[in-house]
């Protein structure tokens, strides 16, 4: 997370409209102050558990710093907003009141719509299975999620993963059966006034 | 008796069953009824946020509006069904454009949002509604000099900052304290435990699990205490997969607040679901009693 991979020029604004603005549009509902405000302080990153722990290969002070100066590639190809805990402690602290996290959920749905994330993550493919899954029966059930993520794991870790769900069944902690809820039809009627779902269910 | 809507949320039908039985075992031992929401769905997790927002909002109004045509607040167990709904709540109260949008839709289901029920994490009920003056009355068997280290979490205290303790809150060791036991004081005990990473990046949820149970540990818990169904599972479930990952050799017991409340009360054990956690909680309590001698004065 240390080394800016720095590797192109910023890209040039689509239809005249700039990077940061962009950004600035899908956050025009948050509470927080625009990112313009942020002084590059690093309290996000310095606070943020999974930043401070190597695992992002971008803080979010950075992030910040990369869509002002309209690196948009580097920052949509980012695994940062996909790594994001959602403990909202940069969001607390930041001291000149920008809500981090809401970016970070900001970028995520942007790059969802666009089909732009990194290639290999897991977080996408996750969020859109457990959104479909609870579309068709309003409740989670565990065993559907886990079709998203057992195929990016080598095999100790599949093993692992074996071994707590046994460990779990036998203490009567895994559901064998999907719940569903009672008024599912008016409940798939409401959906379809947010959200266009198409006529194939 | 004090009455409220109840919404278990999707973990409390299963993998954290033990939670259900006793926040339904504690509340009534202290005059609360928690009535279960007819027909709820699930909050959406992050997963709703990730993808659509007005999706998501609509998805937790629909359970804010059952509670309203029941004229009860609600209560959720979980913190992040909590979060979810205190949020959307908060935020279609003040943005009545959003509010009537997603009031259409909720009319398909013959339901309306109006704003008139209030949102509370279930913790929040013991130590605001009843009281721990209230809970410490009624405790018949005090956990005496049983260390334990409350787990705050995120999402019980953030991202709401009116909230004047966001950093320095006291309530989960106070109610600790209100048990008889020994409110451990650790450094992580407000940080995130990864669990909404636990699927999506597992090494770094297990690095954030061993992080924190290490620092429990360092202040000789014996005990951690939770009020989130998801950070249980993900500093239970995942020890032995965090031992495996990094060489540790941690076995520390992670239990539900209303257990420990319910375990004060002098609830039988099994009532409380006590007997389902992959790190046993009894035999650890049983052995830190016997062994350590209760400090004077508490």
């Amino acid at each position: 997370m240390n080394a800016a991979p720095v590797e192109s020029l910023p890209a040039p604004p689509e239809n005249g409209l700039s990077f940061v603005a962009e950004i600035g549009n899908l956050l025009h509902a948050a509470e927080g102050n625009p990112i313009n405000t942020c002084i590059q302080c690093g309290t996000c990153s310095a606070t943020c558990p999974v930043a401070s722990g190597g695992f992002m290969d971008h803080s979010p002070r950075r992030i910040i710093a990369l869509i002002r100066a309209g690196f948009k590639d580097q920052v949509l190809r980012a695994n940062t907003f996909w790594y994001c805990a959602s403990c909202f402690q940069c969001t607390v602290r930041c001291p000149r009141g920008i809500d981090i996290a809401e970016l970070m959920y900001g970028l995520k749905r942007y790059t969802v719509w666009k089909a732009q994330h990194q290639e290999g993550l897991i977080g996408p493919v996750f969020s859109e299975t457990f959104v479909k899954m609870i579309l068709r029966s309003g409740r989670s059930y565990e065993p559907v999620l886990a079709t998203t993520y057992l195929f990016t794991y080598g095999l100790p870790e599949i093993i692992q993963e074996a071994q707590t769900a046994t460990a779990l069944m036998l203490k009567g902690r895994l559901p064998l059966l999907p719940a569903r809820i009672k008024r599912l039809d008016n409940f798939k009627r409401m959906i379809r006034r947010i959200i266009p779902l198409g006529d194939s269910e | 008796m004090k009455t409220y809507a109840y919404f278990p949320g999707c973990s409390l039908e299963k993998m954290a069953h033990s939670y259900h039985l006793s926040a339904l075992e504690t509340t009534r031992a202290l005059g609360v009824e928690l009535r279960e929401l007819e027909d709820w769905n699930c909050c959406g997790a992050t997963a709703y946020f990730h993808v659509d927002e007005l999706l998501a909002y609509t998805l937790s109004a629909r359970n804010i509006a059952m509670a309203e045509k029941e004229h009860l607040n609600l209560v959720a167990p979980c913190s992040g069904c909590f979060k979810n709904l205190f949020f959307t709540r908060s935020h279609l109260k003040h943005d009545p454009d959003l509010a009537e949008h997603i009031n259409v839709a909720l009319a398909e289901d013959n339901l309306q949002f109006t704003g008139s029920a209030t949102v509370q994490h279930l913790i929040e009920v013991f130590v605001q509604d009843v009281g721990l003056a209230e809970i410490k009355a009624r405790v018949t068997n005090p956990l005496q000099g049983l260390r334990v280290a409350p787990y705050y979490g995120c999402q019980i205290l953030r991202p709401r900052k009116d909230h004047e303790d966001v950093e320095q809150p006291r309530f989960f060791e106070d109610l600790v304290a209100a048990c008889g036991a020994v409110p451990v004081s650790y450094p992580l005990r407000l940080t995130c435990c990864g669990g909404a990473l636990i699927i999506t990046n597992r090494v770094a949820a297990l690095s954030l699990v061993r992080n924190l149970l290490e620092s429990a540990v360092r202040e000789r818990a014996t005990v951690i205490v939770t009020a989130c169904p998801l950070c249980q599972v993900n500093l239970e479930c995942y020890q032995k997969q965090v031992n495996r990952e990094f060489g540790t050799d941690l076995n520390v017991p992670v239990m539900y607040f209303t257990q420990l409340v319910g375990l004060a009360l002098g609830i039988p054990p099994k009532r409380l679901g006590i007997g389902s956690e992959l790190v046993a909680v009894m035999p650890a309590i049983a052995d830190a009693q016997k062994t350590e001698p209760a400090p004077v004065g508490t």
